[in-house]
């Protein structure tokens, strides 16, 4: 234990910062080199990241139901912005009132590691409530819509991103990383394929995968984030996670795919709306759901495979 | 006394609660009038509105921002009148339209001339939540004998939604604050609403939380 992170999870946070500090000397000699070209949203990016690495490290460290706390704040956060940029009925407030009360008990069931009711909580019991609240206000005008927007909207926000909060209560399997180094590990993955679909993409992009969706997606920059990623997370899963090399190879390949389906997700959403960026909480990013949606995909599925395999 | 309740009131509940429970996209913030004299045309939804502006100003301005808000309903008991006149600022204004112009108005011209900023929304009332309402003209009978005066149209929506007329209950939403450029000089009233409303729907096209669906 170094600064009451385990040994590992506390040297890949070094690398982390490490990372970002290269990044913003870079940032600093870029317009020395350059000095017509403007470069303030890669900083405005650089300064973002700053702020989230250093908040999530910060609350990580002090660990315990400090964490879980920052990860419940991050889902209010989340529900906030998706629902104020999708349509909601005016009748439905009260309802809406209900989904952010459904996160303080989704992350209490994780702080007490009540797997049962957390696993089903927002998939079965506010499933079944939303309606049943919207059903007495009796607005039917739109109400389809109305609970399926609600109960995504829940979903994606609270539910999918509370499992990042779980990974930190699971019986700790590897003791030189601990929880913390799962969540390093799952977040790690997803950002980092995120950046490498982006520059393999730069680099070698050619044939479209949904040009509707998202025209900068290539099966070029897929591809070689898929590969990056499972060969990465194959050599830094035993170090952070209980998981053999061979299961690394595994878990990098479902990050990297349902990494891409979680950023286009929610890229259709955006579509949809007509909007560009989701919020402006992030400068240089968008909102907080633009830096996550990679998150909500990757998060659910990379826990369940290391609780089949080792729980 | 009355600009350090202002401050104390601005940070330690107004901006709080913008950033934490409410959450602005914030467009064009450069083009809000720092100095006055100058005049904030924005639409109506919520009482928040007038929170959310107060939330965009360095705290050695917000003493300089004066909502003008309808005598009848801000000074219609004790408590309210005393905290929107001493914590909030208002210049408060007869709607009755018993009075003459020029009386209704002196409180503003003496504001501008210390060089205030005055919140004014033009629409006269918050109404329906998330519609505007037929702008009203007040606002060119108090600048047509002034060159001094910008008027700067600002667009606020989701607040609304966050708390509408008539609610008690407050519920978190984003909400979006789009700053307009200064509006050029006008010769009629008619032309003063026109561009202005213009503007509103121009804004309106920048806002997320604004659905074209709707």
């Amino acid at each position: 234990m170094i600064a009451n992170v385990p040994e590992y999870s506390f040297y890949a946070m070094g690398g982390v910062i490490g990372v970002l500090v290269v990044a913003t000397i870079i940032q600093f000699l870029l317009p020395l080199k350059n000095p017509d070209k403007d470069y303030s949203e890669l900083r405005q990016r650089i300064t973002s990241w700053w702020w989230i690495i250093g908040l999530l490290f910060i609350f990580l460290a002090v660990g315990g139901n400090a964490a879980i706390v920052f990860f419940a704040f991050i889902s209010f956060l989340a529900l906030k912005e998706f629902i104020s940029i999708v349509p909601t009925r005016q009748a439905d407030r009260n309802v809406v009132f209900w989904a952010y009360l459904s996160i303080p008990f989704q992350y209490y069931w994780v702080a007490i590691g009540w797997y049962g009711m957390f696993i089903i909580f927002i998939p079965v019991y506010m499933f079944l409530l939303f309606p049943m609240r919207m059903v007495l206000k009796g607005e039917t005008e739109g109400f389809i819509k109305a609970a399926g927007i609600l109960h995504w909207s829940v979903m994606l926000t609270v539910f999918s991103v509370s499992h990042v909060a779980y990974l930190l209560v699971l019986p700790v399997k590897n003791e030189l990383a601990g929880g913390v180094g799962l969540v390093l590990f799952l977040l790690f993955m997803t950002q980092f394929n995120d950046v490498s679909q982006y520059v393999w993409g730069k680099l070698f992009g050619k044939h479209k995968i949904i040009p509707k969706v998202s025209p900068n997606k290539t099966w070029e920059g897929f591809l070689g984030g898929l590969l990056t990623i499972t060969l990465v997370a194959g050599f830094v899963a035993p170090y952070l996670t209980p998981l053999t090399q061979m299961q690394g190879f595994i878990a990098g390949i479902l990050i990297s795919a349902s990494g891409f389906f979680g950023d286009v997700v929610i890229s259709s959403v955006k579509r949809d709306l007509h909007i560009k960026d989701s919020g402006n909480l992030l400068p240089g990013h968008g909102g907080i759901l633009d830096r996550m949606d990679s998150l909500i995909y990757t998060s659910p599925l990379f826990f369940h495979y290391i609780y089949y395999l080792h729980y | 006394m009355n600009r350090i309740l202002k401050v104390t009131f601005v940070l330690l509940i107004v901006r709080p609660l913008a950033l934490l429970l409410l959450g602005l996209n914030i467009r064009n913030r450069n083009k809000l009038p720092l100095k006055g004299p100058a005049i904030i045309a924005a639409n109506h939804n919520s009482h928040l509105d007038t929170m959310v502006l107060f939330s965009l100003y360095p705290l050695s301005k917000v003493h300089k921002l004066r909502p003008i808000a309808a005598a009848d309903y801000f000074l219609s008991n004790r408590f309210l009148a005393w905290f929107s006149l001493n914590v909030i600022g208002i210049i408060p204004i007869s709607r009755t339209g018993a009075s003459k112009k020029d009386d209704i108005f002196s409180d503003c011209h003496q504001a501008l001339d210390q060089g205030d900023i005055l919140i004014l929304f033009p629409e006269g009332t918050r109404g329906e939540p998330e519609r505007t309402s037929r702008l009203k003209k007040g606002i060119y009978y108090l600048v047509k004998d002034r060159n001094d005066v910008q008027i700067v149209p600002v667009v606020t929506h989701g607040l609304g939604r966050a708390l509408p007329r008539g609610e008690a209950l407050f519920v978190p939403f984003n909400c979006d604050v789009v700053i307009g450029d200064a509006l050029t000089p006008v010769s009629s009233s008619s032309e003063l609403i026109n561009l202005l409303s213009t503007s509103y729907t121009n804004l309106l096209g920048n806002c997320l939380t604004y659905n074209k669906l709707d």
